[in-house]
């Protein structure tokens, strides 16, 4: 018997709708629940005061201390890094072997787990340059750990801009370099603020490699060769020792919404200088 | 008259491929030059050389003299950049960038320096009224560019090269993305400028030369075939090969 395309068509079109429906059900769930679990215990002192007998009582201020500047190191770093890799490789270095290597790389560096690298920033910045436990050296691994990804979402997007703007900067007698910063990055801003966002959502989120590198103080801290405990990792800690499941699942519901919160406001930043620039 | 641009010679490779063959011509100034012949023949790249534009792309090789006023540009000594502001280039389809109206024209300008808003705007306008785009768009400089119609987006491609205040405007087949009603006000306003600008145009649209041009080339396969003044290349052309491709038998 002969399937007609048309009863194909009915059936791809329920099954491609059922898998959608599917994966935004399973987000929505986990939002829900953690939001559902954790909400109960968030109010202003949670946010503003320390944890008390290790987390089981108090809040979580010097862990949101440590959730903004860990990443935040790792941007300040990493963004100036890898679209600076991105421009080379695009702009400045002809497509060949070197680049296809470099390439290679990138995306080799992308998949390697995360406490690798955790081991590596503890080798290096922890023991070797003497940064202990600290801001310092968990925002400088979580900078390797987040470059490739900006380094190939740059890449893409400056990649993805036409030739011809470049060609007509250059007719019009400007260099490679006033084309590049005023014609090719601002075009390939969206794509190049998604791989930063990517990469503040991947480190915000981190665990294995900060506790390699920044330790679980639960001290405010008071200078970036102090040790620090971020949110996900206090999460970690509170669940696994069984301290407060109470206390973790509001951490974790002020992690969540803290990526949608800075989610919003880089889509919200960018989509204002995208209507300043076109 | 004196020759503006003058071609000596001018063989160009790209890699192992021979796309010009010892090409002499010379391209006097405010006049309206045209270059005619099939795809492939050359034209485009014949133009790029006369900017060095042919330079952004790996492996080409030119032998021979491109002279500007005399000045051989392909001199070491040359400024490339200064080359490129005198020499302005319009391309096939309108390249606007994703920039207001305003900041395209101040684009040139700005990147050689000026800073001053007050210059700035009487640029931006004087090159707008030249296009002819000033009465339409001087309330609306803030647009994005690419808002526009592709008509007034070419011009203000054209805006664009005056404003960093070209002496030489190469188009490369400028009109092909237009209507015919756009594309004869895009051939008027050459005409108005070619009084105090030298104009060389890339055609595949043989009316076109014989409508806006004083002079005309007719090229096939990298050669040079015939140069004249355009009514003696369309009334009475020399070589044979011109006569079958402007009666259409061939191309």
């Amino acid at each position: 018997m002969k399937i007609k395309p048309a009863f194909t068509e009915q059936i791809v079109k329920k099954i491609l709708f059922i898998s959608t429906a599917f994966t935004v059900l399973i987000l929505l769930f986990i939002i829900f629940y953690i939001l559902k679990n954790g909400l109960s215990v968030i109010d202003l002192e949670f946010l503003l005061t320390s944890p008390k007998e290790l987390g089981r009582a108090g809040g979580i201020f010097p862990c949101i201390i440590g959730t903004i500047l860990l990443p935040l190191i790792a941007i300040i770093i990493a963004t100036p890094l890898g679209v600076g890799t991105a421009i080379y490789l695009t702009e400045y270095k002809r497509e060949g072997r070197l680049t296809r290597i470099i390439r290679f790389g990138t995306e080799c560096l992308a998949g390697v787990p995360s406490i690798i690298f955790g081991l590596f920033g503890f080798v290096l910045f922890v023991i070797y340059l003497g940064f202990g436990w600290s801001i310092l050296s968990g925002g400088l691994t979580l900078a390797f750990m987040i470059l490739p990804t900006i380094i190939r979402t740059s890449e893409e997007a400056i990649r993805a801009i036409p030739y011809s703007y470049r060609e007509v900067s250059l007719s019009l007698g400007g260099t490679k370099w006033q084309t590049i910063t005023r014609v090719v990055l601002p075009s390939a801003l969206p794509g190049i603020v998604t791989g930063v966002i990517l990469g503040i959502g991947r480190s915000v989120g981190e665990t294995a490699a900060v506790i390699f590198t920044a330790g679980s103080s639960l001290r405010v801290p008071a200078s970036l060769f102090d040790s620090c405990r971020t949110m996900a990792v206090h999460f970690y800690i509170l669940a696994r020792e069984g301290i407060s499941m109470e206390n973790a699942y509001g951490t974790a519901a002020i992690l969540i919404i803290a990526i949608l919160f800075i989610n919003l406001v880089s889509y919200w930043l960018m989509h204002r200088f995208m209507a300043k620039f076109s | 008259m004196a020759s503006k641009i003058e071609l000596n010679n001018l063989t160009f490779y790209y890699g192992n491929f021979m796309a010009l063959k010892d090409v002499n011509m010379n391209i006097v100034g405010n006049a309206i030059t045209a270059l005619i012949g099939p795809s492939g023949c050359g034209k485009s790249t014949l133009l790029r050389t006369i900017n060095r534009t042919n330079e952004l792309i790996d492996g080409t090789r030119l032998e021979g003299k491109v002279l500007i006023d005399g000045k051989d540009i392909y001199d070491a000594q040359i400024d490339i950049i200064e080359l490129r502001k005198k020499v302005g280039m319009v391309f096939q389809r309108p390249n606007c960038f994703p920039l207001s109206v305003y900041d395209n024209v101040a684009y040139g300008p700005v990147v050689h320096g000026t800073k001053k808003k007050a210059e700035l705007d009487k640029i931006v306008e004087e090159s707008l009224i030249a296009t002819w785009l000033w009465d339409d768009l001087k309330d609306k400089l803030k647009r994005s560019a690419l808002s526009l119609s592709l008509d007034y987006q070419q011009r203000l491609c054209i805006a664009r090269v005056l404003a960093i205040g070209s002496e030489i405007i190469l188009l490369d087949e400028p009109c092909s993305a237009l209507d015919p009603i756009t594309t004869l006000r895009i051939e008027e306003l050459l005409v108005s400028l070619k009084e105090n600008y030298t104009i060389v145009i890339v055609t595949h649209n043989m009316q076109q030369a014989a409508r806006v041009s004083d002079y005309s080339g007719y090229m096939l396969l990298g050669e040079l075939v015939e140069f004249n003044q355009t009514s003696k290349i369309f009334t009475s052309p020399k070589d044979k090969r011109t006569e079958d491709y402007i009666t259409g038998r061939f191309g």
